[in-house]
């Protein structure tokens, strides 16, 4: 089974939920298997201090231009949908950060003279830990972050097949989530009962729904707000999995990378309601 | 015009809130631009009025005529997305993966693939309080390309601030390091940073001031929640006097962020004297007179 731990807005409690809750399903004997997949900033790794024991650079394939049968036809350029490649009379120039790697310049070019070459993207790194915890860890100036969220995916699937798998997946609604998304059997929104918290679920959930996936809400930071976004789940019928209490010394322990539920009582209830939850998927 | 972008890699540090403070104090004088078009949430505070809208298209994806379409497979074939899927008798395309890249309608010999332009989102100019304007979006529901939404959003508010000769442009900026965030970033004259004292707030200003290093705009931050974790604001401004990025604020942890949220209200309205509204006030007008010296 594989889980997405996902919200809306950014900082309302992905990475400290789905930490804690690796370190307490492991503790508990499941055999559970941690992917960071937030890879513009990924944070779980601040948290869980394992020991190194993988590291794979990620790559896509990109078109590198080879002088040698080029006729400078300007077959490329007029192919490439992302102005990706200028033709110019002497030359072709490419440019890799434009490139979705969809093959196409290289694939028809008459002479074979644009042939796809890996650029590297990033880092995947493998942490034994109590559980196997994998990141993926996008390279400053790389702009695409979904190949490298589908690399860390798949190296996770190939690697661990019948293992319970969650994905600590990045902020937003958009490509970026969706990858992380869209192949998991249910996706868990984080949020906060506030009006920023309650908008962006509102957006997440249209996401979920266009994906068609199952998902339920948990509610950080309970208490600070207002009632609206347990007014708009009731109203949704969408499931509220728990409820975690708003409570400084949560945020404090966190701020030091600290794990929370062995210290924090009401927060190891919380976890124990989303493994009861969980349970109830199968 | 100087044109200001808030950010702050780590989300949930406040920097909408913040953002919305200046705005709100120097709306007569700035076009504010919403850039977190994933998750745009300034509106909220700022009572804006929706009043002009305009739809933005982006990308295309791929449509196959199941009539024409012999199954041939070609299409599938050249695919580097899997967005492309057999039927019985005809292929089918999942918009979802679709990059838009057209390889699939070129090598479609049936002439069974059109590429049709997508609504990726919409684009809106409000009125806001105190006699403010705004840029701000929405993205499509499972819509892509918003990096090319949040270019869009800036070159409006520009042309907005520009035109009726406003001095600043405030962009609250989006999350991460990748394609939005840089695409927020260009053209910036002063980057604030919003981090927290927090070990994740640290790590990810670390990261998105290297990229804007790159940029070689100038910088300044505001700590918030500083005295959560008074170790960790003493390692964050450690790094930022090494980084000779000057600290323009530091807030304290209270509620008020969400409170004054829960009110629709910023910090500045929520209770003008209090110290985090004080604070904020002299961290603009630290912020204007960074930008208003760095030209001559």
């Amino acid at each position: 089974m594989t889980i997405t731990i996902a919200s809306g807005k950014g900082g309302t409690g992905k990475t400290t939920v789905s930490s804690n809750l690796s370190f307490y399903l492991a503790s508990k004997g499941k055999n559970i298997v941690l992917a960071d997949l937030d890879v513009e900033e990924p944070n779980s790794s601040l948290f869980i201090k394992g020991d190194e024991v993988n590291k794979e650079i990620a790559y896509t394939m990109k078109p590198i231009w080879e002088q040698e049968n080029c006729k400078l036809c300007g077959k490329c350029a007029e192919v490439c949908n992302f102005n990706a490649i200028l033709a110019l009379p002497k030359g072709i120039l490419t440019f890799p950060e434009l490139c979705h790697s969809c093959y196409a310049c290289s694939e028809l070019c008459p002479t074979d003279s644009l042939p796809m070459k890996p650029h590297r993207i990033g880092e995947i790194t493998e942490y034994k830990s109590e559980f196997a915890f994998v990141e993926g860890r996008l390279d400053l100036g790389q702009e695409m972050a979904v190949p490298l969220i589908k690399q860390t995916m798949e190296y996770v699937n190939k690697k661990y097949p019948s293992a319970l798998k969650l994905w600590d997946a990045p902020p937003g609604t958009s490509c970026p989530v969706i990858e992380a998304s869209k192949d998991s059997d249910f996706v868990v929104l984080i949020t906060e009962p506030t009006p920023f918290g309650l908008n962006d679920l509102t957006l997440a959930v249209e996401t979920m729904k266009v994906l068609n996936k199952k998902f339920g809400v948990i509610i950080n930071r309970y208490g600070v707000g207002d009632n609206k976004v347990e007014e708009y789940c009731f109203k949704e019928n969408i499931p509220i999995i728990t409820k975690i209490q708003n409570d400084k010394e949560v945020a404090r322990l966190y701020s030091n990378g600290e794990l929370i539920y062995p210290k924090i009582e009401h927060f190891k209830n919380s976890l124990d309601e989303i493994v009861e939850f969980f349970e109830g998927l199968k | 015009m100087k044109e200001i972008v808030v950010i702050s890699g780590k989300g949930g540090t406040g920097k909408t809130s913040i953002s919305a403070s200046f705005a709100y104090l120097e709306a007569k004088n700035a076009v504010i631009a919403d850039c977190d078009v994933d998750a745009a949430n300034m509106h909220l505070l700022l009572d804006a009025d929706f009043s002009h809208q305009e739809d933005f298209y982006s990308g295309e994806v791929a449509v196959i005529d199941s009539e024409k379409c012999t199954n041939c497979g070609d299409c599938f074939d050249v695919c580097r997305f899997d967005a492309i899927t057999k039927k019985e008798n005809y292929h089918e395309v999942n918009p979802i993966d679709c990059e838009g890249c057209w390889y699939c309608s070129r090598v479609c010999k049936h002439d069974a693939i059109s590429m049709k332009t997508q609504k990726a989102g919409d684009l809106y100019i409000s009125n806001i309080k105190n006699g403010g304007v705004m840029v701000h979006a929405k993205l499509g529901f499972a819509a892509e390309n918003s990096g090319k939404l949040v270019a869009e959003v800036k070159k409006k508010a520009r042309s907005r601030a520009n035109n009726e000769n406003k001095s600043y442009v405030i962009t609250d900026g989006s999350p991460g390091i990748g394609c939005p965030v840089i695409s927020s970033l260009s053209g910036a004259n002063l980057v604030v940073f919003v981090t927290e004292a927090t070990i994740s707030g640290l790590h990810d200003l670390k990261r998105v001031y290297k990229l804007v290093k790159t940029f070689k705009t100038p910088s300044v931050c505001i700590i918030n929640k500083y005295d959560l974790n008074l170790a960790m604001a003493k390692k964050i401004e450690e790094f930022l006097a090494k980084e000779n990025i000057e600290v323009i604020a530091k807030l304290s942890y209270d509620e008020t962020f969400p409170k004054a949220m829960s009110q629709a209200k910023t910090i500045i309205e929520y209770d003008e004297h209090s110290d985090i509204a004080q604070n904020l006030k002299s961290a603009w007008q630290k912020i204007k007179n960074l930008v208003n010296k760095e030209k001559k």
